[in-house]
């Protein structure tokens, strides 16, 4: 996932804030958030995240006139071969995710983020197979090109659903 | 509210409770702002006949994402340097979780942090740490 720009914007930050029921008023109100010792709105720790919207390629947003791998008559509306093949069905699941913060980002901030692949290593699961585990490093830097956030994340491929 | 370092030591613990009968309707919230729209978070048809899993479930960055909540509340707000979680079980619709972080130890300004958020069984979703900066 690249991104070239990533606009860090109030509005984003207030919903996200909703989406993690964080009712910190430093996400929401930038009269209170500048008495703080932020000295303004800043972003929740894992907002970074976020960046997907911006990701013109981000695989798990439907992109428009394009098949979406999800239900709409059928369970998917893409044929079995592609859509299954494990656990979370198109994206495998999240395994790990990491941040390190130079500086936390708020409204105004001008995001680039670069991604550089990292290791890859399987492991044999007892509720779900074999599991394939690959590593992305992503660098958040922001508009004067200094580093803002490091992000490493993991995600795992499973050759069957997880057992419940 | 900042932490400060003569007041801490290793072994105290701050728990808050994430969330109670966590709602399909808040794992959309999380889609819709986060911009991952992974079926097997919103679509019960897909996620049951195609994923293979019983219901929809949480994204792993919604519990850490709450768990970031408890963190910030606890360490104040701008002070983390670093957050780092696996997820170890899924989170599903109707489940309640509770976060805990524990001091490791406090030096040169930093404290460091072991995070755990479990569910209403007990299990153990997200295991974890973070570093502070502490006055």
């Amino acid at each position: 996932m690249a991104v070239e720009k990533f606009p860090v914007e109030g509005s984003h930050i207030m919903m996200f804030a909703r989406s993690i029921a964080d009712d910190n008023q430093i996400y929401y109100d930038a009269d209170y958030a500048k008495t703080t010792e932020a000295g303004g709105v800043i972003a929740p720790p894992t907002f970074a995240q976020s960046s997907a919207q911006f990701d013109p390629t981000y695989f798990l947003r439907p992109k428009i006139g394009e098949d979406w791998f999800g239900s709409g008559k059928e369970a998917s509306s893409i044929k079995k071969k592609e859509s299954s093949g494990g656990g979370g069905g198109g994206g495998g699941l999240h395994a790990e995710q990491h941040f390190e913060y130079h500086r936390h980002i708020g409204p105004g901030d001008v995001l680039t983020a670069e991604v550089k692949p990292g290791k890859t290593w399987e492991k044999e699961g007892k509720r779900s197979g074999k599991l394939v585990f690959s590593e992305t490093i992503t660098e958040y830097r922001d508009q004067n090109g200094e580093l803002a956030i490091t992000a490493r994340g993991v995600g795992v491929r499973t050759e069957r659903p997880v057992d419940q | 509210m900042a932490l400060s370092a003569s007041n801490l030591k290793a072994g105290d613990t701050y728990t808050e409770c994430l969330v109670e009968d966590l709602s399909r309707t808040q794992i959309v919230m999380y889609a819709g702002a986060s911009g991952d729209y992974n079926p097997v978070h919103s679509d019960e048809k897909f996620t049951k006949e195609v994923a293979g899993y019983p219901s929809v479930f949480a994204h792993g960055m919604l519990t850490m994402g709450m768990t970031g909540r408890m963190l910030t509340n606890y360490v104040g707000d701008g002070r983390l340097t670093k957050y780092g979680v696996r997820f170890t079980s899924q989170v599903w619709p109707g489940d309640s979780l509770n976060s805990t972080a524990t001091v490791v130890d406090v030096t040169d300004g930093i404290v460091n942090l072991n995070v755990e958020t479990t569910n209403q069984d007990g299990a153990v979703v997200l295991s974890g740490y973070a570093a502070a900066r502490v006055d």
